[in-house]
C-alpha cells in the first residue's frame, strides 16, 4: 500500500492506493469544517488526523467505515448517505461497515450529546466531494478533455461527447492523482440522497436474526461470567459463603474483587443459576440507607436551607418579586430512572500477556480503553476495543463500569470471558437518571407581565440541574437560577437528554401556569417573551430567538392551535443540542376520564438527512418521553430499588403511545441533533393539555398515581 | 447430564445441558442461534419469542425438557430466504431502530396472523402488546403488521 499525504493537520485528506488496486480516501475531523483540504501529496502521513476511511473498489463497489458506535440513532446509514450524496454514487453499490476504535485514524467516536451528524457534516460532504472531483480528474484524463465539461450521476463519470466510465473503471487511476485542493459542494437544491428516506442498512441482518450486538458475541473456548453485585446502594460485602455456587454443574470458579462476587462457568445459564445460591452478607459502608421517602425529605430541606450555588442572576430578583402585583409558585419533581437498553450490559474481554482484546456495546469507546488501561496498568496501544451494534444505549453505555468489570475478571481468570448482566443486574446496577426537585416562582405586574423569574434545582448527585441560558432567561429582567446538590450513595448519569429531560417538563408546565395566572394564551405568551428577548434582551443566551419562533408558529398553525372543538390542547417547546422542537399534545375525555389522542411535533434540525430515520427519531423520542413521564416508577428502599425486573417496572407499550405527526422546518442551515431533542418537550406538552381537560396540574412524575390518573 | 433430542427449524440437534436450561440458553449458547434475544428472563419483554408448534412463546421460560417434543421455529428459521411477509414488510416499514427486539416482535407478528391473517387495528395492538421497544417503534411495528397482513395469502 503506497500512500500520498500531507503532513499537517491543516491537511484534510489522505490518500491510499489500495494493494489491489482502487481508490481510498481518508477524511479528518481535526479542522474546522471551513478548512478546505489544501494536499499537495508525496509527503510523509501523519495519520492522527484522519478520520473515517471511503474506497472504491475496481468493481465499483463504495465502502464507507462509520466510526461511529449505532444504537438505533440511524447513524451508519445516515453518515454513508452523506458521503455517497457528494461523491454521486450508487446508493446500490454502496457498503457501510463498521471501524473499531481506532483513536489515531478517527475523531469524536463516541455516541452521545446528539452531536455525530452536526460534527461531521461539511467532513463527509468534503470527503465525498473530493473523491468525486479525482474520479472526474482521471476520466477528463484519460478522455483528453477539460474536467469541466464532465459531469457524475450514479456511480458514472459522463462528458458531453457521450463517453462514460464507471467509477470502479476510474478508481485506480483516481487513485494516482493529486488530491484537488479545493472542491465544490453540492448546492443544497442538488443533494440526491440527503433528505431522501433511505432505509436502514442493518435492516436486513435485523430482520434475519444475524447476531450484530454485543451479547451475540461468542469466542470458542470463552468463559461465562455474572457478577452479583451489592443490592443496596451503600453497602459492602461482608462476608462471602461460595460453597453452594461452586458445586454447582458447569461452575468453574467464583471470584470475589472490589465488591463483586463473579460466579465464572461454561454456560450463561449454568453461571446465572449458580449466582443465586451464593450466600453473601453485606455491611454498610456509611451512614444511613436512603429510602425514596428520605429524598423527599432531603428535598423539602434544602430547598429551604441549603448552600445554593448561583447558575444566572440577571437584574433586581428581590425587588421585583418585592413589587410584584402577583406572584406564581409551583415545585416540580422526578424519580431516578434506569435505562433499560433492552440489549442488557454486557462485554467480552481477554487479558493476555502481550494485550488486551475487549468486544461489545459501548457508547465512549475511547474512554473505556482509556480507564481499562489506568485499571490494569497496560499500555492503550496494547488494548483493542471492536465495537458492535448496541442494543440501545440511552446514556448507560457512556459509562465503563461494566467494560472494567468484564477486563479485571478475565485478568484475574487469565481467561477470554463474556461477562452478562441480567435485567436485574441492569436496573439495580445504578447509574440512573438523577432524582430532582425545582422551585420555580414567577412575579407578575398589574398588566399580567413576568417581570421576575426564579428557579431552583434540587438534585440528588446532580448539582449542575439546569440550563441557565436556555429560554425564558433573555426575556426576564429580572432572574436568577441556582441549584444545590445533595450526595447520594445512589449512582447517576447521563439519561437521554441529560437534565432537559425533566427540566424541560418543569419549565414548560411552569409557563404554563404563568400564563393561566396572567390569563394570557399560552402560545402566545411564549411569543410575547421571545419578542422580548430579540427587542430587549436581558444576558447571554444560547438558542436562536427566530428559530424557536418559528417552530412554536408552526407547531400552532398544524395543530389547529385553540380552534378545535372536541380536543383540549397542550403546548410545549424546548431547545437543545442545537435544535428546536414544539409540540402540542390533544386530547379528549372519555367518560370523564383523559384520552392522550395525538402529539405534534415540528422540529428544527436544520437539513434532515434521512427523512425516514429522522421520524423515526423524532416519534421513538416522543414514545420514549411520554411513556417515563406516565409510567416511570422507580423506588428506593434502604438503599436498593423497589423495582429490578419488567414485572414490577412499567414500560409503555404498544396500546398506550399517543400519534404522533412529526414534521421538519427543513431551512437547509447546517444539521443539528436530532438523537435527543423531541424529548424534552414531550412530558410538558402531554401535562398541559391534561390541565387544560381536567383542570389538574400534574407537577410529579410518574403521571400514573397522580390526579387525574389512578394508582 | 441429559441429552435432549431438538427440532429447530426444520433440523434436529442434540444438545447435552441441564434439564431446567431455558430454551433461550440452548438457542444461543448451544446451537449458536443468535437472532432470539434475552431481554429480561422472565417472559415480560418478548425480545426471546419463537415458535413452538407455531405458537409464539417465550423462549426464556420454557425449559428444553419441555421443548424436545416440539417444532421450533427462530427468526432464522422463518424463511429460507428472510422474504416472509412479515419480514419484507419490516424492511418496507424500516422499522428497526436499535434493532434487538425487532426479531420477537416479527416471531410475535408472524404467528399472530397465521391465526388472524386479516387483523383489525386493535386486534394488531392487542397481539403486540407484549412485546417491548424500548426505542419506541412502536407505530411503525403496528403499520408493518399492517402491511404484512395485506401481503399473506
Amino acid at each position: 500500500m503506497s500512500s500520498i499525504t500531507h503532513n499537517t493537520r491543516r491537511n484534510f485528506l489522505k490518500q491510499v492506493a489500495l494493494s489491489g488496486g482502487g481508490l481510498m480516501l481518508g477524511f479528518s475531523w481535526f479542522e474546522d469544517a471551513s478548512a478546505m483540504p489544501a494536499l499537495t501529496g508525496g509527503e510523509e502521513i501523519d495519520i492522527s488526523g484522519f478520520n473515517s476511511y471511503l474506497s472504491i473498489g475496481k468493481d465499483g463497489i463504495v465502502t464507507i467505515s462509520s466510526p461511529n458506535p449505532e444504537l438505533g440513532q440511524n447513524i451508519k446509514t445516515s453518515f454513508a448517505q452523506i458521503v455517497a450524496d457528494e461523491l454521486d454514487a450508487d446508493w446500490n453499490k454502496v457498503k457501510v461497515v463498521q471501524a473499531n476504535l481506532d483513536t489515531k485514524k478517527f475523531d469524536r467516536q463516541l455516541t452521545g450529546g446528539s452531536g455525530a451528524i452536526p460534527h461531521s457534516w461539511k467532513r463527509l460532504r468534503t470527503a465525498g466531494a473530493t473523491a468525486r472531483q479525482m474520479l472526474v480528474n482521471a476520466a477528463a484524463l484519460q478522455w483528453n478533455v477539460p474536467a469541466e465539461e464532465c459531469t457524475t450521476s450514479n456511480g458514472f463519470v459522463m462528458h458531453k461527447s457521450g463517453k462514460k466510465l464507471g467509477y470502479g473503471e476510474l478508481s485506480s487511476a483516481a487513485a494516482k492523482l493529486e488530491i484537488p485542493k479545493e472542491v465544490k459542494l453540492k448546492d443544497i437544491k442538488d443533494f440526491k440522497l440527503i433528505g431522501k428516506p433511505i432505509k436502514n442498512v442493518e435492516n436486513r441482518n435485523i430482520v434475519t436474526g444475524k447476531g450484530v450486538f454485543g451479547l451475540d458475541f461468542y469466542r470458542e473456548g470463552m468463559m461465562f461470567a455474572v457478577i452479583q453485585r451489592p443490592p443496596a446502594f451503600g453497602t459492602k460485602i461482608k462476608s462471602v459463603n461460595a460453597e453452594a455456587a461452586k458445586a454447582m454443574l458447569g461452575v468453574t470458579d467464583v471470584v470475589t474483587f472490589k465488591n463483586n462476587v463473579a460466579v465464572v462457568g461454561k454456560s450463561t445459564w449454568e453461571v446465572m443459576k449458580a449466582k443465586s445460591k451464593l450466600k453473601i452478607e453485606y455491611e454498610n459502608e456509611k451512614g444511613a440507607l436512603e429510602s425514596s421517602a428520605d429524598h423527599d425529605k432531603i428535598f423539602s430541606d434544602l430547598m429551604d436551607n441549603g448552600q445554593a450555588q448561583v447558575k444566572r442572576k440577571d437584574g433586581d430578583v428581590d425587588a421585583a418579586f418585592k413589587n410584584a402585583a402577583k406572584i406564581v409558585k409551583a415545585e416540580y419533581q422526578c424519580p431516578f430512572l434506569p435505562h433499560n437498553p433492552m440489549e442488557p450490559q454486557n462485554f467480552f474481554a481477554h487479558v493476555r500477556e502481550d494485550g488486551i482484546e475487549l468486544v461489545g456495546p459501548l457508547q465512549l469507546p475511547a474512554v473505556s480503553r482509556k480507564a481499562v488501561s489506568d485499571l490494569l496498568k497496560v499500555p492503550e496501544e496494547k488494548i483493542t476495543i471492536e465495537i458492535t451494534r448496541l442494543g440501545g444505549g440511552f446514556g448507560r453505555r457512556l459509562k465503563s463500569d461494566y467494560v472494567l468489570e468484564a477486563a479485571e475478571l478475565s485478568s484475574i481468570i487469565k481467561q477470554p470471558v463474556k461477562l452478562i448482566w441480567s435485567r436485574e443486574d441492569d436496573m439495580g446496577g445504578g447509574s440512573y437518571r438523577p432524582s430532582v426537585r425545582y422551585r420555580f416562582e414567577a412575579a407578575l405586574d398589574a398588566s399580567g407581565n413576568m417581570t421576575g423569574y426564579k428557579c431552583r434545582g434540587v438534585g440528588i448527585n446532580e448539582g449542575n440541574s439546569l440550563r441557565p441560558d436556555n429560554f425564558p432567561s433573555g426575556a426576564v429582567d429580572n432572574l436568577l437560577i441556582d441549584t444545590v446538590n445533595h450526595s447520594s450513595p445512589i449512582t447517576v448519569g447521563a439519561w437521554r437528554a441529560p437534565v432537559t429531560n425533566f427540566l424541560a417538563f418543569a419549565e414548560q408546565s411552569f409557563l404554563d401556569e404563568v400564563a393561566e395566572a396572567s390569563g394570557k394564551d399560552p402560545v402566545q405568551m411564549r411569543l410575547d417573551l421571545l419578542k422580548k428577548a430579540k427587542t430587549t434582551p436581558v444576558g447571554a443566551i444560547r438558542y436562536d430567538i427566530d428559530r424557536m419562533e418559528t417552530v412554536i408558529k408552526t407547531a400552532a398553525e398544524k395543530s389547529g392551535w385553540g380552534k378545535k372543538k372536541g380536543v383540549f390542547q397542550g403546548f410545549s417547546v424546548y431547545f437543545s443540542h442545537a435544535s428546536y422542537v414544539a409540540q402540542v399534545c390533544e386530547i379528549a375525555l372519555k367518560n370523564g376520564k383523559p384520552e392522550i389522542q395525538k402529539i405534534y411535533a415540528v422540529s428544527d434540525c436544520g437539513v434532515v438527512v434521512n427523512e425516514s430515520g429522522a421520524k423515526q427519531q423524532v416519534m421513538g423520542a416522543i414514545v420514549d418521553g411520554y411513556g417515563h413521564a406516565m409510567y416511570g416508577k422507580f423506588n428506593f428502599k434502604d438503599g436498593e430499588p423497589e423495582q429490578k425486573n419488567f414485572d414490577r417496572y412499567r414500560l409503555i407499550r404498544m396500546k398506550e403511545i399517543p400519534e404522533v405527526e412529526a414534521s421538519f422546518i427543513n431551512n437547509g442551515i447546517d444539521p443539528t441533533g436530532l438523537g435527543e431533542p423531541a424529548l424534552p418537550p414531550t412530558g410538558g406538552a402531554v401535562a398541559n393539555a391534561i390541565f387544560k381537560a381536567t383542570g389538574k396540574r400534574i407537577r410529579k412524575q410518574p403521571f400514573v398515581g397522580e390526579p387525574p390518573f389512578s394508582k | 447430564m441429559p441429552v435432549f433430542k431438538l427440532r429447530v427449524n426444520g433440523k434436529d440437534h442434540t444438545v447435552d445441558v441441564a434439564e431446567d436450561t431455558p430454551l433461550l440458553w440452548v438457542l444461543r449458547d448451544n446451537l449458536r442461534l443468535l437472532g432470539t434475544k434475552y431481554g429480561c428472563g422472565i417472559g415480560q419483554c418478548g425480545a426471546c419469542t419463537v415458535h413452538f408448534n407455531g405458537s409464539a412463546t417465550r423462549s426464556c421460560l420454557l425449559p428444553v425438557s419441555a421443548a424436545a417434543t416440539a417444532q421450533i421455529t427462530t427468526i432464522e428459521g422463518l424463511s429460507e430466504k428472510g422474504d416472509h411477509p412479515v419480514q419484507k414488510a419490516w424492511e418496507e416499514v424500516d422499522v428497526p431502530q436499535c434493532g434487538y427486539c425487532q426479531a420477537g416482535q416479527i416471531m410475535t407478528a408472524a404467528a399472530f396472523l397465521k391465526q388472524v391473517p386479516k387483523p383489525t387495528a386493535e386486534q394488531i395492538q392487542s397481539a403486540m402488546h407484549g412485546n417491548i421497544c424500548r426505542c419506541g417503534a412502536y407505530h411503525r411495528i403496528r403499520e408493518a403488521v399492517q402491511l404484512a397482513s395485506t401481503k399473506t395469502k
